[in-house]
C-alpha cells in the first residue's frame, strides 16, 4: 500500500495542480475524469495496456550496468534504465498508449497532441495508426524548423503536424493551440497530452501511464544488485520520465529522488528553461498552478535549452509538491555540460543519449563522482539521440 | 447597488437590452484605449468589457489573440490597465467596466492586492477565464469583500447543477458562450441560444448575456432578442484592426450605432 497519495480528488498537489481551465472545457474534462476513474484500475484495460507494452514498445525496457562510464568517473557505479530503446525511442510512448486505448474506449475518433521535439507527436502519431485514429499534432513552426525529421515522421505515419504560428511559436503555444483545437472538437477528439502538465485529470494519468518505468527499476535493480539506488536521476522538462521512474519510490525514502532541470546558458543569464531551480513564482498556465517562468506583469517568457524537450516555461504541479515537502530535488544542468555528457556516453559506452536525458546523465556524473564505488546511481536513459544529430552537428559548425 | 446592477436595471425598464463590447486593452497602442472606451460608450455601449493582455490567450481564437501580441509589443500589463480604468474614470462614472482576462496576471501581482487596487481605480466586475468556480473560492471572496462582482462564464456543455453552482456564486450579470469552441467562432445557432438562456434563466434572476459568435446586425439582433445583453468581441477588434489611426474612433463609433440600432 502507498502512503504517498496525491492528488486530492480535484487533481490538487497541495496549493498545485488543479483545473484552471474555461467553462468551455469543465464537462470534456469531467467526461475524462469519470472515465479515467472507470479503467485505471479495470483488469481488462490493464490487461490490454500491459500487453502493448510488451508486444508493440518491447518492454520491459532493460536496466543497464555502464561499467566504463562508472570506471572512467571512479565514483558511484551509473546504472541506466533503457528508455531509449522503446519503440518510437522514447519513454513518451507508455503515455501515448494508455491514453489511446482510453480514447478508443471513449469512443473518440480522433486524437490531437502538441509536441515540441517532436517526440510526443510521433509517439501520438505512431499509436493513432496503429488503432485507425485520425492524428493531428500541433507544433511550433519554429520547432518545425528544428525538427524537420520528426516532422516527416509524423506525416509518414499518416498525422497531419500544424505549424503554430502564434507567441513564441514553440511548445507552450503548441499547446495553447492544442487547447483551442480541443475545445472546438470536444465530442470527437480526444486530447493526448504529452507530460504531467496540464489540467486534473491529466497530471495523475500521464504519471499513472509513465509508472511502468519505476514499477520496473524497482524490480531489477534488486535483482541486478541486491537493493535499491542510492539516487535516482532524471531530466524535467514538464516532468513526465521524472515522475514515472520518481512515483514508485516515494516511499522508499533512503532513495534519493533528483530531477535535472536546463540551465541552458546558466541560470544567471535568465536563459534557460528551470522554473523549479530558479524558484520561479508560482503562477497558472494550461490548466494548473505551479512554479512558472514569467516576468512582473506575469508574461510567460521565452526558455532556452539546447534540448527541445526541455524546453518549457512551467514543470508538472507534482514536482512542484515534492520540491517543497523535499522529497525530491531539483537542480539544472547547461546545454554545455549536456553536450559533453553526451559525447561522454557515445565514446565509452556505445550508446547515444537523447540531448533531454544527457542532461540527467550529465548530473550523474557529477554526482557519482563524489561517491564512493559501493554506491548505486540509476539515471533514466528517457531517449535515444538520433532526432538530436543535427543539432549535435549544428554546434560543431556541420551541416548533414 | 452596483454600477452594473444599476445600469441593467435602467435597461430593464426601458425595455432595452445591454450592448457590451471587448476590446483589448492597449490595442492598437496603449495610448487609444481610453479614447476608445468614450468612444464606444457615446455610440451606444453600457457596459465596456476590457481585455487585460495574457502572452498565452488559450481560450481565444486568431482575432483577440492578434489583438493581445499587439498589445504586448507595447508591454502593457494588469497595472497599465488598471491606470486606464482610472483615467476613464475620471470623465465617466456611469458605465460600468469589467475586466477579462487570464490568471496568471492577477496571480502575479496577488489576488488580494489587484481587487483592491481594481476597486479603487473604478472597475465593477472581474471575469478570468481560467479561474472557474472550483478554483475561485478566495477569489470570490475577495471581490465580493470589495463589492466588485465576479462574473463566470457558461457554456453550452454547463449542465443544470453547474449552471445552478455557477449562478450562486455569480453577481452583476452572467456569461454564456453561445457556442463550442474559441472567441470569434463561427456558426451561432440561435435557436439553442435561446434555449440555453431560457434553461439559465429557470434558476436565476442575474442578467444573460452572450457572446463569442456576434458578428454583424443580423446576429446582434437575434441575440438581442433572447438575450439581456449581447458581447461582441472579436467583430469590433476587427473593426480596430482594419482601422488606421484617423479613422479609428468613427469606425468603432458606426460599428456600435449599428449594433445599437439592431438591438433597439
Ligand atoms: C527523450 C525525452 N526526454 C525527456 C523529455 C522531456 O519531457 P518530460 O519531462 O515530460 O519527460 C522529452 C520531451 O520531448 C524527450 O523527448
Amino acid at each position: 500500500m502507498q502512503l504517498y497519495d496525491m492528488p486530492d480528488a480535484r487533481g490538487h498537489f497541495g496549493p498545485y495542480g488543479g483545473i484552471f481551465v474555461a467553462e468551455t472545457l469543465i464537462e470534456a474534462l469531467e467526461e475524462l475524469r469519470v472515465m479515467y476513474e472507470r479503467y485505471r484500475h479495470d483488469p481488462e484495460f490493464l490487461a490490454e495496456f500491459a500487453y502493448d507494452l510488451k508486444h508493440f514498445v518491447g518492454r520491459p525496457s532493460p536496466i543497464y550496468y555502464a561499467q566504463r562510464l562508472s570506471e572512467k568517473i571512479g565514483g558511484a557505479k551509473i546504472y541506466l534504465k533503457r528508455e531509449d530503446l522503446n519503440h518510437t525511442g522514447a519513454h513518451k510512448v507508455n503515455n501515448t498508449i494508455g491514453q489511446a486505448l482510453l480514447a478508443k474506449r471513449m469512443g473518440k475518433p480522433r486524437v490531437i497532441a502538441e509536441t515540441g521535439a517532436g517526440q510526443h507527436g510521433v509517439a501520438t502519431a505512431t499509436i493513432a495508426a496503429r488503432l485507425g485514429l485520425e492524428c493531428v499534432v500541433y507544433m511550433g513552426s519554429e520547432d518545425v524548423k528544428r525538427q524537420a525529421p520528426n516532422v516527416y515522421r509524423m506525416k509518414l505515419l499518416g498525422a497531419t503536424v500544424i505549424p503554430v504560428e502564434s507567441g513564441s511559436k514553440t511548445l507552450k503555444d503548441a499547446l495553447n493551440e492544442a487547447m483551442r483545437d480541443w475545445v472546438t472538437n470536444i465530442s470527437n477528439t480526444f486530447y493526448i497530452i504529452g507530460t504531467v502538465a496540464g489540467p486534473h485529470p491529466y497530471p495523475m494519468m500521464v504519471r499513472d501511464f509513465q509508472a511502468v518505468i519505476g514499477i520496473e527499476a524497482k524490480e531489477q535493480m534488486l535483482e541486478l544488485t541486491g537493493r535499491q539506488p542510492d539516487a535516482i536521476i532524471a531530466c524535467v522538462g514538464g516532468g513526465s520520465n521524472a515522475m514515472g521512474i520518481f512515483y514508485p519510490y516515494i516511499d522508499l525514502t533512503d532513495v534519493r529522488l533528483i530531477g535535472v532541470e536546463a540551465a541552458g546558458h546558466g541560470i544567471e543569464t535568465g536563459k534557460h528553461a528551470a522554473p523549479l531551480t530558479a524558484n520561479s513564482p508560482v503562477g497558472v498556465l494550461h490548466g494548473n498552478r505551479t512554479y512558472l517562468m514569467q516576468d512582473a506583469n506575469g508574461q510567460i517568457i521565452e526558455t532556452h535549452s539546447v534540448s527541445a524537450g526541455l524546453d518549457y516555461p512551467g514543470v508538472g504541479p507534482e514536482h512542484a509538491w515534492l520540491k517543497d515537502i523535499k522529497r525530491a530535488e531539483y537542480v539544472a544542468i547547461t546545454d554545455d555540460e549536456a553536450m559533453s555528457a553526451f559525447h561522454t556516453l557515445c565514446r565509452t559506452e556505445g550508446i547515444i543519449p537523447a540531448l533531454e536525458s544527457s542532461h540527467a546523465l550529465a548530473h550523474a556524473m557529477k554526482l557519482a563522482a563524489t561517491m564512493s564505488p559501493d554506491k548505486t546511481l540509476l539515471v533514466n536513459l528517457s531517449g535515444r539521440g538520433d532526432k538530436d544529430i543535427n543539432t549535435v552537428a549544428g554546434l560543431s559548425g556541420m551541416t548533414l | 447597488m452596483s454600477r452594473i446592477q444599476a445600469t441593467f436595471a435602467a435597461l430593464k425598464s426601458h425595455h432595452k437590452k445591454a450592448l457590451i463590447p471587448y476590446i483589448t486593452a492597449g490595442d492598437p497602442h496603449p495610448k487609444h484605449t481610453v479614447a476608445l472606451m468614450h468612444a464606444l460608450v457615446e455610440s451606444g455601449s453600457d457596459v465596456i468589457e476590457l481585455g487585460v493582455p495574457f502572452s498565452d490567450p488559450m481560450a481565444d481564437g486568431p482575432v483577440i489573440q492578434r489583438a493581445t501580441e499587439r498589445a504586448l509589443v507595447h508591454h502593457v500589463g494588469l497595472r497599465d490597465v488598471l491606470e486606464m480604468v482610472k483615467e476613464f474614470r475620471q470623465q465617466d462614472d456611469k458605465t460600468p467596466v469589467v475586466l477579462m482576462g487570464y490568471a496568471n496576471p492577477i496571480e502575479a501581482m496577488g489576488q488580494q492586492q489587484f481587487v483592491e487596487r481594481a476597486s479603487e481605480v473604478g472597475v465593477d466586475g472581474v471575469l478570468i477565464v481560467d479561474y472557474p468556480p472550483e478554483e475561485s473560492e478566495t477569489f470570490v471572496g475577495i471581490l465580493q469583500a470589495h463589492h466588485l462582482d465576479p462574473i463566470f462564464l457558461l457554456s453550452p456543455t454547463s449542465d443544470a447543477a453547474r449552471i445552478s453552482m455557477i449562478t450562486k456564486q455569480a453577481s452583476g450579470f452572467v456569461y454564456y458562450v453561445s457556442l463550442k469552441g474559441v472567441t470569434g467562432s463561427q456558426n451561432l445557432n440561435i435557436v439553442e441560444v435561446g434555449e440555453r438562456v431560457a434553461a439559465i434563466r429557470r434558476q436565476s434572476d442575474l442578467p444573460i448575456g452572450v457572446g463569442f459568435g456576434v458578428r454583424d446586425a443580423a446576429t446582434a439582433k437575434a441575440v438581442a432578442a433572447v438575450a439581456d445583453a449581447i458581447v461582441v468581441g472579436s467583430r469590433m477588434i476587427q473593426e480596430i484592426e482594419s482601422s488606421d489611426e484617423a479613422n479609428l474612433l468613427s469606425n468603432v463609433r458606426q460599428l456600435t450605432s449599428e449594433l445599437r440600432k439592431a438591438i433597439d
